[in-house]
C-alpha cells in the first residue's frame, strides 16, 4: 500500500497496469488498494502543482497562528472545522508550540487576505488572536523545489 | 614532425573508447533523450555536499594520508563488516583511490609483470583491458553469451589458463549487461582462483545496485580475502559520479604496494570528496535505499517495454543497465544506435564498445527518469516499425552506410 501512495503522491494518476509492472504485483492489487484508498478516504485526491509565480495570476498566501479557546470534550476540533469551511482557507493545521492553530489562507491580494483576517477569522467565537505572515516568495513546496538551474549536466554518452 | 611517433607503443595499441563518435552526433539535435550515459540521473544527496561545503567553509583543504583519511577508512571498514561480515583493517588494508578507475589502474601495475596474463570476461567496462595493457599485461577474454545471461562459465575460465596467468578480473554486477553472480557461480571461480593460485581483482562498484537479493562480496567467501583485491566506490550507490572518490581493499602488502604508486602519482584522494564520502556512509543510508527502490521500479517498466517492442532482454539483476539484443535487425549495434540517434534522437551505446562478444546488443540506461523512458521506449518502437517497412529517412540511410 505504501509504494503504491508514493507513486501515486509524487506522479499524480499513474496507469494502475504501469504500477503493478513497477512494483511486480498484480493488477488486481493494485485496483484493490487504489480504491479501498479512495473510500477510505486515504487518498483525497489527485492534483497538479503550480508556480502561480512565474504566470500574470495575482495569488497571495499568508500563514496566520491562531490562539483559541478549547472546547470542553472537543477540543480545537469544532473551532477547526468551523474555520476549515471559509473557501479563502487553504489549509489548517493544529499545531504544537506558541499558536494553537496555523491557518494558510490564499486570496488575490494582500487587503483580501487582510479583511479575511479582520472580518471573518478573527470575530470566530473562541479565536482569542491572529498574526498574520505573507509569503514573499516560495522556494520549495510540496517536496519540490523551484529552481531555474537545469537539473540534468550529465554528458549524453559515458561509459 | 609526426608528433604522434613520441608517443608510447603501449599507449598507441590502445584504442579509444567506442563511444566517441556519439558525443559528436548527440550534439546535432537538441531533442536527445539519452539512455548513453553510465551514471545516476539524481543529484549527490544534499547532506553529502553540505558535509562537504562545510568542510571547505572550516579550511579543510591539505593533503590527507596517502592512504586517505582514517576517518574515512574506518567508515569503509564498518560498512564492509556490516554487509558482508568481512573485516578489513583500517590502518593497512584499505586505500582510498580517485574511484573506481584509478583502484583498478594502480591495482593492475601493482600486481602485474610484463607479460603476465589477466583473464577478463566480456562485455565488460571499457577500462579493464587498457589498465592490464598498461601495467604490462596481457588481457585473456572469456566470451559471455546471452544463453547463460553473460555469467562467465567456470569451464571457459579454465580452458584459458596458463602458466603466465595472474589474475582473474571480475565486475559483477555488470556494467554493460546488468548480469550477477551468484554466490554458487563466485564458488566455482573461488575454487579456480585457489586451484591455479590466481589474485581476483573484483569491481564491485554496482554491489549495491542488485534487486533480486542482496549482493555477494567475493572477498567474503572462504579463503578468498587473502587473494581478493575488492575496489568500490560512491560514484553509483551515492550517487557521486563526479567527486571521484573510491577504495581497494585487500592483502597489506598488496595495499601498501598500490598506495605506493598511488602515493607517487595522485598523492591522496580530493579531500573534500573524502569528507562526503564519509557523510554518505555514516546518514545516507535512506537517500541510498530510495534511490535503488526508483532503479528497481524503472528496470521493471523499461524490461517490459523493451520486450514488448521486440528488442530481447533478459532481466538484469543488477546494475541500472538493460541490454537487449538487435540481432533481428541485421545491423550491427554501431550502425543500429547511430540510425536510432539520427532518425529518432534516443542516444544508447553499441554493444561492441564493451567487447567483441558485445556485439549485437546495445546498452540502454534506465537510470533516467520514468516519462523519459516512457518516451524512449515509444520513439525506439517508432524506429523499429520504420526499420522494418524500410521508411528510415535519406539522413539515417546515408549514416548507416557511412559506418
Amino acid at each position: 500500500m505504501q509504494q503504491i501512495l508514493e507513486i501515486l503522491e509524487q506522479e499524480g494518476p499513474v496507469d494502475p497496469q504501469e504500477i503493478a509492472t513497477r512494483l511486480n504485483r498484480p493488477l488486481e492489487e493494485v485496483q484493490a488498494v487504489v480504491q479501498q484508498a479512495e473510500q477510505q478516504g486515504i487518498l483525497l485526491g489527485y492534483r497538479a502543482l503550480i508556480n502561480w509565480e512565474k504566470t500574470d495570476t495575482e495569488k497571495v498566501y499568508a500563514f496566520i497562528s491562531v490562539e483559541a479557546t478549547p472546547e470542553h470534550n472537543r477540543g480545537f476540533d469544532a473551532i477547526a472545522d468551523y474555520i476549515s469551511r471559509f473557501e479563502e482557507v487553504h489549509a489548517l493545521y493544529l499545531m504544537s508550540g506558541l499558536s494553537d492553530l496555523t491557518v494558510v489562507v490564499e486570496g488575490d491580494d494582500f487587503r483580501e487576505i487582510a479583511r479575511f483576517v479582520s472580518e471573518k477569522l478573527a470575530p470566530v467565537p473562541g479565536v482569542r488572536s491572529t498574526a498574520t505572515s505573507f509569503v514573499l516568495k516560495t522556494y520549495k513546496t510540496e517536496g519540490k523545489t523551484i529552481s531555474q538551474e537545469p537539473t540534468d549536466q550529465r554528458l549524453a554518452v559515458s561509459p | 614532425m609526426a608528433q604522434e611517433s613520441f608517443i608510447s607503443r603501449t599507449v598507441a595499441s590502445i584504442p579509444p573508447s567506442g563511444i566517441r563518435e556519439f558525443f559528436d552526433l548527440v550534439t546535432t539535435r537538441d531533442d536527445v533523450i539519452s539512455l548513453g550515459v553510465g551514471e545516476p540521473d539524481f543529484a549527490t544527496p544534499w547532506k553529502i555536499c553540505d558535509a562537504a561545503i562545510e568542510a571547505l567553509r572550516r579550511g579543510v583543504t591539505s593533503y590527507t594520508s596517502n592512504y586517505g583519511l582514517l576517518e574515512l577508512r574506518e567508515a569503509i571498514a564498518e560498512d564492509i563488516s556490516k554487509r558482508y561480515a568481512l573485516r578489513y583493517d583500517p590502518g593497512s588494508e584499505i586505500l582510498v583511490t580517485a574511484g573506481v578507475s584509478e583502484g583498478m589502474d594502480v591495482a593492475m601495475r601493482a600486481i602485474l609483470n610484463s607479460g603476465d596474463e589477466v583473464i577478463v570476461p566480456e562485455p565488460c567496462y571499457v577500462s579493464y583491458k587498457p589498465c592490464v595493457v598498461l601495467a604490462g599485461g596481457r588481457p585473456v577474454v572469456v566470451s559471455t553469451s546471452a544463453d547463460d545471461d553473460f555469467r562467465p562459465q567456470s569451464s571457459q575460465v579454465r580452458e584459458v589458463i596458463t602458466a603466465r596467468t595472474k589474475a582473474l578480473l571480475i565486475g559483477y554486477p555488470n556494467n554493460p549487461t546488468g548480469a550477477v553472480l551468484s554466490r554458487s557461480a563466485l564458488l566455482q571461480l573461488a575454487e579456480i582462483a585457489e586451484e591455479h593460485n590466481l589474485l581476483v581483482v573484483a569491481d564491485e562498484i554496482y554491489g549495491h545496485l542488485t534487486y533480486d537479493g542482496p549482493h555477494t562480496c567475493f572477498a567474503s567467501l572462504p579463503d578468498m580475502k587473502p587473494r581478493t583485491i575488492l575496489l568500490n566506490g560512491f560514484s553509483k550507490a551515492y550517487a557521486m559520479t563526479g567527486w571521484r572518490v573510491g577504495y581497494a581493499c585487500g592483502p597489506a602488502p598488496i595495499i601498501e604496494a598500490m598506495m605506493r604508486i598511488h602515493s607517487y602519482t595522485a598523492l591522496c584522494s580530493s579531500v573534500l570528496a573524502q569528507v562526503g564520502a564519509v557523510e554518505a556512509l555514516h546518514n545516507c543510508e535512506a537517500e541510498m535505499a530510495r534511490m535503488i527502490a526508483q532503479y528497481d521500479q524503472r528496470r521493471r517498466l523499461f524490461i517490459k517495454g523493451l520486450n514488448e517492442i521486440g528488442l530481447t532482454c533478459c532481466q538484469p539483476q543488477g546494475t541500472f543497465y538493460a541490454f537487449p539484443s538487435i540481432k533481428h535487425t541485421s545491423l550491427t549495434s554501431r550502425e543500429f544506435c547511430r540510425a536510432l540517434l539520427i532518425e529518432e534522437g534516443v542516444a544508447t551505446v553499441p554493444g561492441d564498445a564493451f567487447g567483441q562478444c558485445g556485439e549485437g546488443y546495445i546498452r540502454c540506461t534506465y537510470a533516467t527518469g520514468m516519462d523519459q523512458l516512457k518516451e524512449a521506449l515509444s520513439r525506439m518502437e517508432r524506429f523499429l516499425s520504420k526499420l522494418h517497412r524500410d521508411q528510415l529517412s535519406d539522413d539515417t540511410r546515408s549514416a548507416i552506410s557511412v559506418s
